[in-house]
C-alpha cells in the first residue's frame, strides 16, 4: 500500500512537560529585582573655603547610641515620635518668612525651611538596622511635607511625581514639554522643602 | 426505543488539555521578562532591613554594589566572623576599597561615570563601624552618590 500524505504528525503531548521543565527552570534561577532604597548625598571631603555660620536653632540634631536610643534636641524620644518631631523642626517657620508654614512660629527652633538642617549622628556600634530606620523617618518627615504641598498645589502626591519623573519610561511617553512641567514641578516643591540631612563623622564610642 | 438510549452515557466528559503548553508558556514567557538573572555569588550574610520611604534605582548600568555582612559559613574559617565587604566576586578589605571602586568606575563608560550610584547592600545585623568606614572612603574618592538599598516594609519591624 503506498504512503499518502508527508510525514506523520508529531505528537505534541510532551510540549507542556517541556514547557513546564523551562519554566522551573527560570523560577528557580531568577529572582524578582528587589533593589530600591533610601538616596542620600555625602558630604564632599574638602571643607568648604568660607565658614559658614549656623544658628543652633536651626540645626536637629539626632544621636543614635549603641543601644539603638535616639536623642532628638538633647532629649531622649521614642523612635515613634520621631516623624513628628522632625516635621515639627522643619514646618516651625520661625521668622515667618515661610507662607506655605503650618508650623507654631516657635522662637526656639528653625526660622524656615530653607534653614533647617538636620544632623544625624551615629555610634560606631549602632546597629545598622536601626540607623536604616532612622534615616527612613526623617526622610519621611520630608516626604509627608512635601507632600503637602505637592497635594496643594498640583493635587498629586509629590512621592508619585518624583516617581513618574525617575521612571526611564516616562521621558518616551511624554513630549518634551510635559516632560519639563514634569522636572519643574518636582524641582519646585524641591525647593519648599530642601533635603538637608547631614551625616557628620561620628563620634567614636566611649 | 432509541428515545430512551441516550441516558446510557452519563460520566462526565474529559476536560481538555490541549491548551495546557499555551498557558504554561504565557507563565513561561511572564517569568522570563520580569525577572533578571543573579548576577553575584554572595559570599557574606546580606538580608536587608526595611524602609517605607524609598526609590526604585533605575537605571541597572550606573550602579555598582557593594555589599557588607559577615561572612557565611563556609568562608567563616578563613575571614572570622566580622563584617566584611563583598565587591563582585571577592572579598575586599577596606585599604584597597576605594581603589577597587575607582576600577569599577572606570569601567563604565565616560559619558556616565558622573552619574554613578554606590548601592550598599548592608545586611540589617551588622554594625555601622564598617559602613562609616565605607562612607568615608567613598568620601575619599568622592563618589558621593549612595543608595542604601532597602526591601519595601514597615521600618519598624526592623527593631525585632
Amino acid at each position: 500500500m503506498a504512503r499518502r500524505g508527508g510525514a506523520p504528525e508529531v505528537s505534541a503531548g510532551s510540549m507542556a512537560d517541556i514547557a513546564f521543565l523551562l519554566l522551573i527552570f527560570f523560577l528557580v534561577t531568577t529572582t524578582i529585582e528587589t533593589d530600591a532604597g533610601l538616596d542620600r548625598m555625602l558630604p564632599p571631603i574638602e571643607p568648604p573655603d568660607v565658614d559658614v555660620i549656623i544658628k543652633e536653632k536651626n540645626i536637629f540634631q539626632v544621636n543614635i547610641n549603641k543601644n539603638g536610643q535616639l536623642l532628638a534636641d538633647d532629649n531622649l524620644i521614642d523612635l515613634k515620635d520621631l516623624r513628628a518631631k522632625a516635621m515639627e523642626f522643619l514646618d516651625n517657620n520661625g521668622d515667618a518668612s515661610c507662607t506655605y508654614c503650618k508650623g507654631k512660629k516657635n522662637p526656639e527652633s528653625s526660622d524656615n525651611p530653607q534653614k533647617a538642617i538636620i544632623s544625624l549622628k551615629n555610634d560606631r556600634e549602632t546597629k545598622y538596622s536601626t540607623y536604616i530606620t532612622v534615616q527612613n523617618e526623617l526622610v519621611g518627615a520630608y516626604n509627608e511635607l512635601r507632600n503637602r504641598e505637592a497635594q496643594r498645589l498640583f493635587k498629586r502626591d509629590f512621592v508619585e511625581i518624583e516617581a513618574e519623573y525617575l521612571n526611564p519610561e516616562t521621558k518616551d511617553k511624554l513630549d518634551e514639554t510635559a516632560y519639563d512641567e514634569l522636572k519643574e514641578k518636582v524641582k519646585r516643591i524641591q525647593e519648599l522643602f530642601p533635603q538637608k540631612l547631614s551625616e557628620a563623622e561620628t563620634s567614636s564610642s566611649n | 426505543m432509541s428515545k430512551f438510549k441516550f441516558k446510557k452515557n452519563t460520566n462526565t466528559p474529559e476536560v481538555s488539555t490541549a491548551s495546557l503548553p499555551d498557558i504554561v508558556f504565557m507563565l513561561l514567557f511572564f517569568f522570563m521578562t520580569v525577572t533578571v538573572m543573579k548576577d553575584d555569588t554572595l559570599k557574606v550574610v546580606n538580608e536587608l532591613p526595611n524602609a517605607s520611604e524609598i526609590k526604585k534605582l533605575e537605571k541597572k548600568d550606573r550602579i555598582i554594589t557593594i555589599y557588607i555582612g559577615k561572612p557565611v559559613e563556609k568562608f567563616e574559617e578563613t575571614q572570622g566572623e566580622q563584617p566584611k565587604i563583598q565587591m563582585d566576586d571577592r572579598f575586599v578589605n577596606l585599604a584597597e576599597f576605594g581603589s577597587r571602586v575607582l576600577e569599577a568606575i572606570n569601567e563604565r563608560p565616560e559619558h556616565l561615570r558622573g552619574f554613578i550610584t554606590i548601592s550598599l547592600k548592608v545586611d540589617k545585623k551588622a554594625s555601622m563601624g564598617l559602613v562609616d568606614d565605607v562612607k568615608e572612603e567613598l568620601r575619599k574618592i568622592n563618589a558621593l552618590k549612595i543608595n542604601y538599598t532597602t526591601y519595601e516594609g514597615d521600618a519598624y519591624k526592623n527593631l525585632d
